[in-house]
């Protein structure tokens, strides 16, 4: 493996244009319900982002912005709020992620369902965030950083 | 209507120059020469229909959202290219001359 070079350039268009790919991941996520995208797809770019940190400023610089040892735990927390949120429909009396029955008071039928999904689409984009981080430092593993 | 010809003389001379740059990677020679010829002529190309684009469009959201792509291709694709480039140098990559090449290949030398 090569050793890493510091480049002004690259380092420089990768910290301009990462905190735009981070907004449009959340926008991606957010709007979900209503447009194309979703948890994948916004989870996706939102670890293309961390990853362009990753690929330009080295391995140990990005480990302030998010470190090895969080891949797996904000993995299994996401898959946690999935799961989390089908289970509490399904102990309210419904079926498995039938939004109908979550037990949130004050809120319509249709803003209920709109609440659960969304709940589900972040949960699905924590996990594929954290598990695409961990894919890539886990390729890095027995190569020296630096 | 003067809008409408500054528009389409635009996306046209884009997309000539998307033409020329996918010439330019096949016919090219080395990895230096293609990344050349693509990061420039195509960065020129996509900027220009995309402001084609925008002058069709005047001026609303869906030209705002235009202006924003504009913006992100003019930064990262040149940057793109310079990686692509910076790497294959670090890694050892020798560029193309002439005289390496033997007289039989018509192809790469030419002639």
């Amino acid at each position: 493996m090569l050793k890493y070079k510091f480049n002004p350039i690259i380092l420089l268009v990768s910290r301009v244009v990462s905190p735009f790919i981070m907004i449009f991941a959340l926008y991606v996520i957010f709007h979900g319900h209503y447009s194309p995208g979703g948890g994948f797809q916004g989870g996706t770019m939102f670890a293309a982002a961390l990853l362009l940190i990753r690929l330009a400023a080295g391995f140990d610089i990005a480990q302030l912005q998010f470190k090895k040892i969080l891949g797996t735990p904000l993995g299994s927390v996401g898959v946690l709020i999935y799961f989390g949120t089908g289970f509490l429909a399904m102990l309210s009396g419904g079926e498995f992620l039938n939004y109908h029955f979550l037990p949130f008071a004050g809120f319509k039928a249709d803003e209920l369902r709109s609440l659960g999904i969304l709940m589900v689409e972040i949960g699905v984009g924590l996990a594929v965030l954290a598990i695409l981080v961990a894919i890539y430092d886990d390729l890095l593993e027995g190569y020296p950083h630096d | 209507m003067i809008t409408n010809i500054l528009a389409i003389t635009a996306v046209v001379s884009g997309a000539f120059f998307l033409i020329v740059g996918s010439i330019g990677l096949i016919r090219l020679p080395d990895f230096y020469s293609r990344n050349h010829a693509t990061g420039k002529s195509d960065t020129l190309g996509i900027m220009l229909v995309i402001f084609g684009l925008i002058l069709l469009e005047g001026f609303s959201l869906n030209s705002a959202k235009l202006f924003f792509a504009f913006i992100f291709v003019f930064l990262t694709n040149p940057t793109g290219t310079h990686a692509l480039t910076n790497a294959a140098l670090n890694s050892g990559l020798k560029p193309w001359f002439r005289k390496n090449t033997g007289k039989g290949d018509g192809a790469c030398t030419g002639k």
